[in-house]
């Protein structure tokens, strides 16, 4: 199904990665958002309060991010496509309902737009030190879906996807962006809305005496209904059976958590995404995301001048990590250097990844600016060195 | 309220109380709120223990249905019945 | 007695959930009576009704109501109320929890919701404590009453929550005890028929933690204590609802108001400053006027 032209900015723009985040979310039919202001991230919600009365969406800035966070699962359960947006700190407050998002279904997109941390860290100034905390930060087992966009155009491109993401797999997507590229301004392209892919949402085809809400579908998804349509449903936190009614005993748990993780584990295939660069015949590769993958092209040119026969793996969808490509690259590599804005949190997966059949090289920072592109540069070059 | 005989023959009006005895956790509520007092705990016990209403003075009963309205458990209810059997909506 | 009949309240519940958690005398079910038969008397659409509540014993009630049913984290079912309602204002949202739930982490979210005139009915049951975790002490709790947390006494001030409710400019407070079922099922039923936000407060007893520890008795003895000292002022001024232990309890329908409700004000704004350009956000069937007929529920 095709975006609504009405919701689509149709043209050339010059925008910076927050703002073209809100078009691509009016593009997809987002029309419910919550949010509370923090560094970088305010110009999303800015924006989205001009724009949203003008197409038939409601925003609401709430009291705090935690009202934020179900505010939008609320939305979400009277039918629409519901979105918050943030950055650390608030993405910290919004941990427990992340979880309540995982456990009923419920279908929203968080946007973390991140900045230095820990705590009120560097408001202005960009980091990527939550992507554990993306897949982690709440308590209890579930899986979620995170991106990571690159540049003000995917941030359209990847909020496009990451509400698909959601309505296919019912599960809270996180789209982690990072202050660079949230402020920096490029070209945006608006496509014409009949090539924008719309997923709606699993609405069930049962009647009410027929439907469970928490019943899966063959790909372990279920369908879904909303308020006010006579379905009786019962949305709870507690474990639940497939009417949604809590069971307290430990085989309603298993029967529940196995699915939950199931549903995107099973088919991570289907989910990962990444984009390659001379990978054929690498000696090492680069794996990064986000802003650093701009930075770390720049770093592996760098080292192709010195001679270092280096490729570029760019995660695009960051959670589920792509396992089974790194361990395939893992043997024919001779090491993978890994740079973040953080102090290593996606080198842990890569190098979980690679069982230990490569050299994984950290190129971490604290975060306030991106990498010198020569520091990378030196590590790929320090990496393939350690072989010969 | 014991009413005399003369008063019984014209009362129009009475009650028919439904009591669901199993689902009843024996609060006392509806014995005690009952305004005409026809309700009594049983003696005897449910399954989980508790000790039920029964309605020990039905010609008392006006099916007000506070019992009803009373009720944490939905265990109770009374309906007003028109002397010739059919109900007061 | 003739078998065949059903108690009326039962379409409303999710009757293979029966019996509920409650503990025998515990007054959550007595409000829950009052609200069916509020709603029965409302004639509101119940296909559009959605109940949203908490954690805690009183936060169980979504979960026996047969609507649409959503029991949230702790404290914030008001804030997934917003959107529930913003997003489709044909719903008839109900929060319904306990003072712990609403006001202690809830707090922020009820006095917004209140502040901005959401049009949704909160619920309130104040038993003075928190039960479902074993009795710890609440935001309205009195001293001296124990509690687990504070096993020599409660000594903080205890909140009054029409107060507070009516500093942050609801629109309908009431506040009963649950001896008083009619007054508490006819409050609910004006209050169906009112937009904006509405709070009412049901005092209600806890046997099993709040009397019992505190040797006040059982429920039933809490509910004579309610009958013998409670006092009906309607209108009183909400400064002076104060309930201290074992005192008298004035109760009544103390705020009856009217202001623009959030998506009025909202359509207004956008209506001024953007002219034709702003479709007005529809607001619902509680704001129609009072001489049309709600929407009668369909088969």
């Amino acid at each position: 199904m095709h975006a609504d032209p009405s919701g689509v900015l149709t043209g050339k723009h010059y925008l910076d990665g927050n703002h073209a985040a809100c078009e691509g979310a009016l593009a997809v039919g987002c029309r419910f958002a919550a949010g509370y202001p923090i560094t970088p991230s305010t110009e999303i919600v800015e924006r989205i309060a001009a724009r949203f009365p003008l197409m038939g969406g409601t925003f609401i800035q709430m009291e705090d991010e935690i009202a934020a966070s179900i505010a939008i699962q609320g939305a979400a359960w009277a039918g629409k496509k519901a979105m918050t947006v943030t950055s650390g700190p608030g993405f910290s407050l919004m941990m427990e309902h992340i979880g309540l998002a995982a456990i009923t279904e419920t279908p929203c997109v968080f946007f973390n737009v991140q900045r230095g941390g820990p705590s009120t860290g560097l408001p202005t100034l960009p980091g990527q030190a939550d992507m554990m905390q993306a897949r982690w930060g709440s308590h209890g087992d579930y899986e979620i879906i995170a991106l990571s966009p690159q540049s003000p155009q995917e941030c359209f491109n990847l909020a496009i996807d990451a509400f698909n993401l959601a309505e296919q797999w019912r599960v809270p997507v996180l789209v982690m962006m990072d202050e660079c590229v949230g402020h920096m301004t490029e070209r945006v392209i608006i496509p014409k809305a009949e090539t924008i892919e719309v997923t709606e949402r699993r609405w069930t085809k049962k009647k009410p005496s027929d439907y469970k809400p928490f019943e899966p579908g063959p790909d372990l998804v279920p369908d879904m209904a909303k308020a006010g349509d006579g379905y009786h449903l019962f949305v709870t936190g507690l474990t639940h059976d497939e009417r949604g009614y809590p069971v307290m005993n430990w085989q309603a748990q298993e029967k529940l958590v196995h699915r939950l993780v199931n549903k995107i584990r099973l088919a991570t295939d289907k989910i990962v995404r990444f984009e390659e660069e001379d990978i054929e015949g690498a000696d090492v590769v680069v794996v990064s995301y986000g802003i650093t993958a701009r930075v770390a092209r720049r770093g592996a040119e760098l080292a192709r001048q010195k001679g270092v026969k280096v490729g570029r793996l760019r995660l695009v969808v960051v959670w589920p990590f792509p396992e089974k490509r790194i361990l395939e690259l893992a043997s024919k590599v001779q090491a993978f250097v890994v740079p973040e804005m953080n102090y290593g949190q996606m080198v842990l997966e890569v190098e979980r990844a690679a069982k230990g059949k490569t050299n994984v090289v950290c190129v971490p920072h604290g975060g306030g600016e991106v990498h010198d592109p020569q520091v990378i540069a030196d590590a790929i070059i320090r990496a393939a060195k350690r072989l010969s | 309220m014991i009413e005399t005989e003369a008063e019984k023959k014209t009362k129009k009006v009475y009650g028919e109380v439904y009591i669901d005895r199993e689902r009843c956790k024996g609060c006392s509520f509806c014995v005690e709120f009952c305004p005409p007092r026809c309700l009594e705990l049983d003696k005897a016990y449910n399954a989980k223990g508790y000790h039920p209403p029964v309605l020990a003075r039905p010609d008392e009963c006006n099916g007000c249905d506070l019992c009803g309205l009373y009720c944490p458990d939905f265990s109770i209810f009374a309906v007003m019945v028109k002397k010739d059997g059919r109900g007061v909506s | 007695m003739d078998d065949k009949r059903e108690n009326p309240v039962n379409p409303y519940l999710r009757l293979d959930r029966m019996p509920s958690i409650w503990c025998p005398g515990c007054g959550i079910g007595t409000s829950v009576n009052c609200f069916a038969r509020a709603i029965t008397q409302s004639k509101i659409d119940v296909k559009k009704l959605a109940i949203v509540s908490g954690i805690g014993c009183t936060g169980r009630v979504s979960g026996y109501l047969n609507f649409d049913s959503f029991h949230t984290t702790h404290g914030r079912p008001i804030a997934f109320a917003t959107g529930l309602k913003l997003a489709n204002p044909e719903l008839h949202v109900v929060v319904y929890s306990g003072e712990g739930d609403l006001i202690a982490i809830g707090g922020n979210h009820f006095i917004h919701a209140a502040r901005r005139n959401i049009d949704i009915l909160v619920v309130c049951v104040n038993n003075f404590v928190y039960g479902m975790t074993g009795g710890q002490v609440s935001p309205t709790s009195p001293e001296p009453a124990t509690f687990t947390t504070a096993p020599y006494g409660q000594f903080e001030e205890p909140f009054n929550l029409a107060y507070l409710a009516d500093s942050c400019g609801a629109v309908y407070i009431a506040r009963w005890t649950t001896f008083h079922v009619r007054q508490l099922a006819k409050s609910m039923r004006d209050a169906f028929g009112k937009k904006g936000f509405r709070f009412i407060e049901i005092i209600a007893p806890c046997p099993t933690l709040y009397q019992r520890r505190n040797r006040l008795g059982d429920g039933l003895d809490a509910m004579r204590y309610y009958k013998e000292k409670s006092v009906v002022k309607n209108g009183a001024e909400t400064k002076s609802l104060r309930i201290d232990f074992q005192s008298e309890i004035t109760v009544g329908t103390f705020v009856d108001r009217e202001r623009p409700t959030f998506l009025e004000a909202m359509n207004n704004r956008f209506q001024k400053a953007l002219g034709d350009k702003y479709t007005p956000y529809p607001l619902g069937p509680s704001h129609q006027p009072k001489s049309q007929p709600q929407a009668q529920a369909s088969a």
